[in-house]
């Protein structure tokens, strides 16, 4: 099935959960949010979320930056 | 004797929190975490701030948060968001990842200058506040916007000195200084374009309560010794404003007795 992630489209398994997702991706848990169709996911949520076609994720994280700056 | 307590030891608050230091500080355009590290510690700065993104598909990405030191209250902020909705959902996010209410209320309005979005800025923040956010709005340097602000609910307000990362100084000392007088109670935050020390000690003196910058420490040539700089520039200008400075006048004054003088 088809996902977004980030604006990206993805082909990804029939009835992902988003965990696996998270996994897949390498990310760290605990550093991270994210957002399902718009509205913020809670973390005590996400265990039981399992993806949908056409969902549209969006995974953030924190970088450097006291004004708009991409690096780092 | 002066009574009042000295500048290291009063505090400030932003909502419930206080902080004994007046300096917040940015964590972008540092050169390295290392020396981001080494200038956040010589600041003696309590509270910085990030900026939340999207993490790369493609790559791993650095576990950011890891070098910052955890006794560091986190402020995030929605820098380059350009409408409410996108500062309202990038809100919601940090607060779900950081577990605090407090944010940085950023909106932009042009990429040229990084002026605020002043109309998108105030309707974000009334939002964010009945959400139960600590709104901390980066705004023109305006006394009825910083009152309409207010109103919202915002915990402070954050007037500019000059454009973001410009380092030109405070560029309308009467607007801070009117904003100062007018609003008495309120927490006002000087945030974006100090370039130097002296900037930092003027904008204390008219009367801020803190300034937040990232540019000026992290783009100095030392990074860490001019936020030591800062730290003091802060401490001094703080001092000023407290023991109210002398009137200006055209002529000179003598300081000296005139009479007796060996003629």
């Amino acid at each position: 099935m088809q996902i977004q992630v980030n604006g990206e489209s993805q082909e990804v398994s029939d009835g992902l959960q988003l965990l696996e997702l998270i996994s897949d991706l390498k990310l760290r848990a605990d550093q991270i949010a994210i957002e399902l169709n718009h509205e913020v996911l809670r973390r005590t949520a996400w265990p039981a979320t399992t993806l949908q076609p056409g969902d549209r994720v969006e995974i953030v994280h924190f970088v450097g930056g006291g004004f708009l700056s991409d690096k780092l | 004797m002066s009574t009042a307590a000295p500048a290291q030891t009063e505090t400030f608050k932003i909502g419930d929190r206080a902080f004994k230091s007046r300096l917040i500080i940015g964590t972008g355009k540092y050169r390295t975490f290392a020396e981001m590290k080494a200038a956040h510690e010589a600041s003696g700065a309590e509270m910085v701030t990030v900026a939340v993104r999207r993490v790369p598909l493609d790559r791993s990405s650095e576990s950011f948060l890891d070098h910052l030191n955890p006794a560091l209250q986190i402020l995030p902020n929605t820098a380059g968001c350009y409408t409410a909705d996108e500062a309202i959902r990038t809100a919601r996010l940090a607060r779900e990842a950081l577990q605090t209410d407090l944010i940085k209320l950023e909106v932009i309005g042009d990429q040229t200058t990084l002026f605020p979005d002043n109309e998108q800025t105030l309707e974000a923040a009334r939002i964010l506040v009945q959400e139960g956010f600590v709104v901390l709005p980066y705004f023109s340097d305006d006394l009825i916007m910083a009152k309409k602000l207010l109103d919202a609910g915002c915990a402070a307000v954050m007037p500019l000195a000059a454009p973001i990362g410009s380092g030109l100084g405070v560029q309308n000392p009467a607007n801070l200084r009117i904003m100062r007088e007018q609003l008495p109670d309120a927490t006002i935050i000087v945030d974006a374009g100090v370039g130097t020390a002296s900037d930092a000690a003027i904008a204390m003196e008219l009367g801020a309560d803190a300034v937040l910058m990232n540019t000026a420490i992290a783009e100095a040539q030392d990074s860490a010794r001019m936020a030591h700089a800062m730290k003091l520039a802060i401490q001094a200008g703080r001092l000023a404003y407290q023991a109210g400075r002398m009137s200006k006048r055209l002529y000179a004054s003598a300081s000296s007795p005139i009479s007796g003088v060996v003629r």
